[in-house]
């Protein structure tokens, strides 16, 4: 899970811009073209021009009001192409985007608050994305990935929750991680929808100001909480455990729908990788069940899925990076091998039980994958 | 007396004055305070020190004010891979010491990728930034190395009092980063480390604030976390005599491929502040063997008469220090106060990083800490954290990188 709703704003903002960045085809427009002047008040934002050439944009944006100011350019489903947060009263501000032809908002949010006041714009031309078709195949084939770890989930996740209803408290345990296996594999693409993740994967201290973690915590990790360290299931639990099942299929219903670019699958790589640093190399996401190191597995399995299909392409314009992390994807694979039985199980050890020193080898290990990981989507667009 | 300890004038006043006024301070500190503006007109605190050179830079150049130190760990075992390392960070070092951004910079590159510089240092003066590599022991285990691990390169003894934590000592190899401006040496070994992610990991780190000596004697000597002048007698950056006989390592020493190099003792030395600020003035004083005013050697005047060795007590600690002590054993040190936070029991986690630079340990920074076993000193601190490294010769020009003399075949 990522903390509460200012990251999953920038995600789902570096996901949409990335889904319109993987070409970077430059229209005939004049210099000029792109400007788009965008004044705001406190009740206003006026913009210089409705229409705009699709592709490079940027809004000069001017703050004429008394109050602190935030200006977005949005999807006309309120998905974030760009924003620009704190912009204070008298200060001007740029912000540019890559835009495909089609519908959008500019939002201005005096006070930083609300939906904003919108005006409608349109980019306008753009001739189809040429695409270099490896690329297609491979969001295309990343597309049924992602829909067939969420089918896979589905089956996994019920049995997890008809645990919970049968008060099975030990069955309960047994299914939880295996429950959660396809959807760390995939967790960029459903974090990219915004209001899912912080229904099923968030943890208590991701919760937002306000939120009761008695009536508003769900999903997994509350579900974890109370198997293994309040070891009770009472109502409320066999609830959640149905509530669980109902935001999975949510998810498996929009899942095949979203927006995948050959940059988002390869940011989405390197954001797993970030997942594991953050979250699963300091015991942090699975505090109570321990299972970090089955979530840490996944993590990785949908990173290299990600990198496995960008590969070809990848190879042409790096080829030395391409060696670099087919190195290290093996290096860290082995080194999580030494962590279960054998290759085809997911019974790691509990992470409680991996000490210190363990734990610096496998955070080393994550740096020297992520950090060349963070040059690929560079090196597919390139 | 001198000014510090006086609530007016304070130093920074007698900074202002002309004229009389100066004079009058000058003499009221023994000449330091007119010195320290010597220093800052020489060597103005924003400007760059050459990377190229016979010898690294950080060791003879004038001390900075701050300290990042780093030691790293190889995980790689592909001796090209490390070579290949060694360049990319020779390259990054020469451009951060001249206060360029690192590879293609922090800003202005391709969208779709992170930036090669992490920002933090843009628009900040080089800050006489230097970088210093080092080599530790355990390398010489990798890549076919051990018949040219340098003999001088010994395995530390125990010395006396040492509770060393091994997660703070050893490292395959180290960088020192100095420079006027933390955030500046921070930036360097921040981008270093991120060059390095793959094939090094850090070991351990250590922050710096406050040099406890200098290699400028005309500036104002340095006060240690003690409260005490630290470093009076050491070796200056243009003492090259002392230097060549003290410091670099000859090329009539063995191994070829260290000359123009040097040794370096890393040592986390945890003060235990809060009892040695219960203790009275007599005694602080009778431990140092210095007065804590001037600094002056106790029974003589000034902070640089010669000391008189007999006057002070057997353990003090200037006495047992000295070469006159030691057959003559003399170091180059580099040090920096740290406070690392606290340490759980409501007490400072701070002290001295000792850093010293020597042509053979043996020689130098062994003989003089057996000395200090005795060291009435010893009740107030402890070695907690301890590594050696040699340091090999300078960076010659633009085609030379850290290391050639070790990896190459002519060398």
């Amino acid at each position: 899970m990522r903390p509460a709703r200012p990251a999953s704003v920038v995600i789902a903002a570096a996901a949409a811009l990335a889904a319109v960045t993987g070409c970077t085809e430059k229209s005939d427009a004049k210099d000029g073209d792109h400007v788009i002047n965008v004044t705001a008040t406190d009740d206003k934002c006026q913009v210089s021009k409705k229409e705009f050439p699709a592709g490079h944009v940027e809004l000069a944006v001017e703050n004429k009001g008394s109050k602190v100011t935030e200006v977005y350019v949005l999807f006309p489903d309120d998905r974030v192409v760009t924003e620009r947060e704190n912009i204070g009263p008298g200060t001007r501000q740029r912000v540019t985007a890559e835009v495909k032809a089609g519908d959008y908002q500019i939002a201005c949010k005096p006070g930083m608050k609300g939906d904003g006041i919108r005006q409608a714009v349109k980019a306008t031309g753009g001739k189809a994305v040429q695409r270099d078709p490896r690329l297609d195949k491979a969001v295309a084939a990343y597309r049924s990935y992602v829909q067939a770890q969420a089918d896979e989930t589905l089956p996994k996740a019920e049995a997890f929750a008809k645990a919970v209803k049968d008060g099975d408290l030990e069955a309960a345990k047994k299914a939880y991680a295996p429950s959660r296996i396809g959807w760390e594999r995939t967790e960029p693409v459903a974090e990219s929808f915004g209001d899912i993740d912080p229904k099923v994967d968030v943890r208590e201290d991701g919760l937002e100001d306000g939120q009761d973690p008695a009536t508003d915590w769900t999903g997994w990790h509350r579900l974890e909480k109370a198997l293994w360290q309040d070891k009770k299931i009472g109502t409320r639990e066999k609830d959640l455990a149905d509530l669980l099942i109902k935001d999975l299929k949510d998810w498996q219903n929009r899942v095949g729908k979203a927006e995948i670019t050959p940059t988002s699958m390869a940011n989405g790589a390197k954001e797993l990788l970030d997942e594991v640093a953050t979250g699963k190399v300091t015991g942090e996401e699975e505090r109570y069940s321990h299972t970090d190191l089955v979530d840490f597995k996944a993590n990785v399995e949908g990173a290299q899925k990600s990198y496995d299909l960008l590969k070809p392409v990848a190879k042409e314009n790096d080829a030395a990076l391409v060696t670099e992390l087919d190195e290290q994807f093996a290096a860290l694979d082995k080194l999580l091998d030494q962590y279960r039985p054998n290759t085809t199980s997911y019974d790691f050890t509990s992470y409680d039980k991996v000490g210190k020193a363990d734990r610096k080898e496998l955070s080393d290990a994550v740096n020297a994958l992520a950090e060349p990981l963070s040059k690929l989507a560079a090196a597919v667009v390139k | 007396m001198t000014d510090t300890n006086s609530p007016s004038p304070s130093r920074r006043s007698l900074l202002g004055w002309g004229g009389a006024g100066l004079a009058l301070g000058a003499a009221a500190a023994g000449g330091a305070v007119a010195m320290a503006r010597t220093e800052d007109a020489t060597e103005p605190a924003g400007s760059a020190i050459a990377f190229h050179g016979a010898h690294q830079a950080g060791i003879a150049t004038p001390v900075q004010d701050r300290l990042h130190f780093a030691a790293f760990d190889v995980t790689t075992d592909d001796r090209e891979a490390f070579v290949r390392l060694l360049k990319d960070w020779t390259e990054a070092a020469r451009r951060m010491t001249a206060g360029h951004a690192v590879g293609e910079g922090a800003y202005g590159g391709l969208a779709e990728a992170p930036p090669d510089d992490t920002g933090e240092a843009l628009g900040l003066k080089p800050s006489r930034l230097t970088l210093t590599i080092g080599f530790g022991p355990s390398l010489f285990e990798k890549f076919g190395l051990t018949d040219r691990r340098p003999e001088a390169l010994v395995d530390l003894p125990k010395f006396a009092g040492d509770n060393l934590d091994k997660n703070r000592s050893g490292g395959d190899l180290c960088i020192q980063a100095c420079a006027d401006d933390p955030q500046v040496a921070v930036h360097a070994v921040r981008n270093l480390a991120r060059i390095g992610f793959g094939k090094v990991v850090i070991r351990w780190s250590q922050l710096g604030f406050g040099k406890t000596s200098s290699t400028t004697p005309e500036a104002q000597t340095p006060r240690n976390l003690m409260g005490f002048k630290d470093g009076t007698r050491n070796i200056a950056g243009t003492e090259t005599d002392r230097l060549k006989k003290f410091v670099w390592v000859d090329e009539k020493d063995e191994p070829a491929w260290m000359a123009g190099g040097s040794y370096l003792v890393a040592r986390r030395i945890r003060m235990h502040i809060e009892t040695w600020d219960r203790t009275s003035l007599q005694e602080q004083e009778d431990i140092f063997g210095r007065d804590k005013g001037e600094g002056a050697p106790i029974g003589k005047a000034k902070e640089r008469d010669e000391p008189f060795l007999k006057a002070m007590k057997p353990d003090a600690h200037v006495r047992l220090a000295h070469p006159d002590s030691n057959h003559g054993a003399t170091i180059l040190r580099r040090g920096y106060s740290f406070t690392d936070g606290t340490d759980g029991l409501g007490r400072l986690d701070a002290g001295l990083f000792f850093l010293a630079y020597q042509r053979d340990v043996r020689k130098g920074f062994i003989p003089i800490q057996r000395s200090l076993a005795a060291d009435a000193l010893n009740e107030y601190i402890q070695h907690v954290g301890s590594a050696l490294f040699a340091v090999p010769p300078g960076v010659r020009d633009k085609d030379d990188w850290w290391g050639r003399t070790l990896f190459s075949k002519e060398a």
